[in-house]
């Protein structure tokens, strides 16, 4: 019980202390190139990049439907697919 | 001393398998003597001793411990007079198991919170008393009989009770070491504390440490000899 | 106080060794409470860990990348789009950006192209060069003798020297990368000299970018801007709804397991009960039996959790949560080889711990107050 206790503020502390593990190179990379999503999933161009997919891309039937590639249930649908086309016409009512 | 006034206990009240354990039992055990209950079993014996012992309470009656009644006092209360006052050997001895004799002479004085190097030697000392410090590290399940009755009569006297109540303690001892219970018996008696405790075996309420027979049948105390030596 | 120390002390002492006597079922408890939450944990170490990642890397995205929709579909960027970009007031600089997918016939694998901007001066590529993210570089298949064989759509094999590889320590984020100069590029997917995928932009203002956006999205119909608060909030519901699915399906063997303890650890056997009898009876309050099967369920319970949550950690952060990957990885060829820079939220291991220890500590003592209230003299029939 007690090693266990050991144990865990050992892991606390390292979670705290422990270096970027190269969280710095990844960010300058990100800047020098301008990428702008993770390569997390590389199966389909809106898993790729789900920031920059278009309006349905991701999602191709509905926003908030589950696609045929499992990683298509691991990342939310973009937000900003949703307000973007609304705020635009919002915008354009105005003139 | 315990004085029990017109007590009757009844199981499964208002039920069809009602019964009456015991039927207005009015008693009274003197402290420093060696009591037997005696009688066949479903006589009540049992239930009085629960009764005495505070391990459970009366349908109706009063039960006084020292002048103070002790029958309607809640079960919080209850507790603490029972680890004070009575040390219990039960029939089966009731040590737990896979625990050495020496915890379990130790157990009855846990929830004290008394320093640790003063329980163990005190239930050193008890162990000897027994004659079975030897086994004292040794699990309880490997004890023969005789041994696991001396382990239940230290751990009944760990907290220094004035009573020691055991429920049929030969039950399951031959001629030898029936002699040797004796013996504890008398050891305890001469040490000042109260034994009282039921049997059917003869040789218990024929022996000389016992100072009073208390015979019960179907509930009711049906004689009740003291012995003159 | 010293007095009730001692006394829990004795309690705990008399819970070790009772808990010991029973070793194979207080075992199993063990081992199955300490599954779930290792579980939980990784999962929630992982998907905390990811998002936070993700949020640190991503503030050196593009302020914000503006597309071309057309029939609401992604379409190509026209040069002449750029300048006027380039006039509109808070923008520092717009620039064509050329990217695309290509998913290689051969090794059913999707990489991304991209031509490296003309200011990033660590990746300057000649035509018939190019610079492989590590996912790539670390397929065998793929790569001959440091040459890089592409498949166009149309036309012959292209091939490119290698001549670097990008750091494997970024393979989070360029995993599936081929950089490529922009003749290659535009060669190799047929591209017109006028088009490109979106254009960056580099906004100076960060207080700016809302009126930026706005302004594009009127002046330019057709156009859609994603700036980097979008990304950012992309990323950090990302796996949040698998997390939830995953604890939605978990729910249902924590559920299981709240049964399994409610037998195990509370439905009480009859030696159990026997036991506490007997405490009762040599003078034992309910208070002290219910203590010590408080210490029974703590024990256990803040066993296995710290358990659970030492592996989780080192599974995450250590073994690349390699227990998770069949479900993170999907159906992809490349995938990213990473390691995530720890991070631990004190709030949610505290939740972790209210959800798991508190139930399990409460449904341990409730069964047992039952048989502790009982009157002690069942010790005697």
């Amino acid at each position: 019980m007690a090693a266990l206790m050991v144990l865990a503020i050992a892991v606390l502390l390292h979670g705290f202390m422990s270096g970027d593990r190269g969280l710095s190179q990844r960010a300058k990379l990100v800047g020098q190139l301008g990428l702008t999503d993770l390569a997390l999933f590389t199966e389909a161009r809106y898993t790729r990049h789900p920031s920059q997919a278009d309006l349905h891309s991701a999602f191709q039937d509905h926003p908030m439907s589950f696609d045929h590639f499992p990683t298509g249930s691991l990342i939310a649908a973009p937000l900003q697919n949703f307000n973007t086309r609304a705020a635009s016409s919002t915008d354009e009512a105005k003139k | 001393m315990i004085k029990i006034e017109n007590v009757n206990k009844v199981f499964n009240e208002d039920q069809q398998n009602r019964v009456q354990a015991l039927q207005d039992i009015s008693l009274q055990i003197e402290t420093g003597q060696t009591t037997v209950l005696k009688g066949p079993s479903g006589s009540g014996k049992t239930t009085l001793l629960t009764l005495i012992g505070c391990l459970a309470r009366p349908t109706s009656g009063r039960i006084f411990l020292n002048g103070e009644m002790v029958s309607s006092l809640p079960e919080k209360f209850l507790t603490e007079i029972r680890r004070k006052t009575f040390g219990f050997v039960f029939q089966r001895f009731n040590l737990l198991r896979g625990l050495s004799a020496l915890e379990n002479v130790m157990l009855p004085a846990y929830p004290l919170g008394r320093d640790h190097a003063g329980l163990r030697k005190d239930a050193l000392r008890l162990l000897a008393d027994m004659d079975i410090a030897a086994k004292a590290d040794m699990n309880v399940e490997n004890l023969s009989g005789g041994e696991a009755q001396r382990v239940a009569i230290a751990r009944a006297l760990m907290n220094d009770p004035d009573f020691v109540i055991a429920d049929e303690p030969t039950a399951n001892l031959d001629t030898r070491l029936t002699g040797e219970f004796l013996k504890i018996v008398e050891k305890l008696r001469d040490q000042g504390k109260s034994v009282i405790m039921t049997s059917h075996d003869p040789r218990i309420w024929q022996a000389d440490v016992v100072d009073r027979v208390v015979s019960m049948e179907d509930g009711r105390i049906c004689a009740d000899e003291v012995l003159k030596k | 106080m010293k007095n009730y120390l001692s006394r829990q002390r004795y309690l705990m002492d008399f819970t070790l060794h009772s808990m010991l006597r029973r070793k194979v079922k207080n075992l199993v408890l063990f081992v199955v409470y300490f599954m779930v939450i290792f579980i939980l944990a990784s999962v929630m170490l992982f998907g905390q860990a990811v998002r936070e990642e993700a949020a640190a890397l991503l503030k050196n995205a593009p302020e914000a990348t503006v597309q071309q929709i057309k029939m609401g579909r992604h379409d190509l960027v026209n040069k002449e789009l750029i300048a006027p970009l380039n006039d509109i007031r808070g923008v520092k600089k717009a620039e064509g950006r050329l990217w695309g997918y290509y998913f290689d016939p051969v090794n059913q694998a999707n990489y991304t192209l991209m031509v490296p901007s003309a200011d990033d001066k660590q990746h300057q590529i000649k035509p018939g060069q190019s610079i492989i993210g590590p996912g790539v570089a670390a397929n065998r298949e793929l790569i001959r003798d440091k040459f890089l064989l592409l498949l166009p759509p149309v036309g012959p094999l292209m091939k490119l020297d290698v001549i670097d590889h990008l750091d494997p320590q970024s393979a989070l984020v360029s995993a599936d990368l081929v950089l490529l100069s922009e003749p290659d590029f535009r060669a190799f997917f047929r591209l017109p000299a006028d088009v490109y995928t979106d254009i960056g932009l580099t906004i100076r203002n960060e207080r700016e970018i809302a009126t930026i956006v706005n302004k594009i999205t009127s002046k330019f119909l057709g156009t859609r801007v994603v700036t980097r608060s979008d990304i950012l909030r992309t990323y950090e519901s990302i796996f949040t709804w698998r997390e939830g699915l995953l604890l939605a399906l978990l729910g249902a063997s924590i559920f299981a397991f709240v049964i399994f303890v409610f037998d195990k650890a509370s439905g009480l056997s009859a030696e159990e009960r026997r036991e506490i009898g007997i405490l009762k009876a040599i003078g034992w309050e309910t208070g002290d039996v219910l203590a010590m099967k408080f210490w029974e369920g703590g024990l256990i319970s803040a066993g296995a959790f710290l358990l659970g949550l030492v592996l989780a950690y080192l599974h995450v952060f250590f073994f690349q949560a390699g227990l998770l990957e069949p479900v993170l990885t999907g159906w992809s060829v490349i995938y990213p080889d990473f390691h995530l820079a720890p991070h631990i939220d004190i709030l949610q291991i505290t939740t972790l711990a209210f959800f798991t220890v508190v139930p399990y500590t409460a449904a341990t003592i409730v069964p047992i107050w039952r048989a502790a209230v009982t009157d002690p003299d069942s010790v005697m029939r």
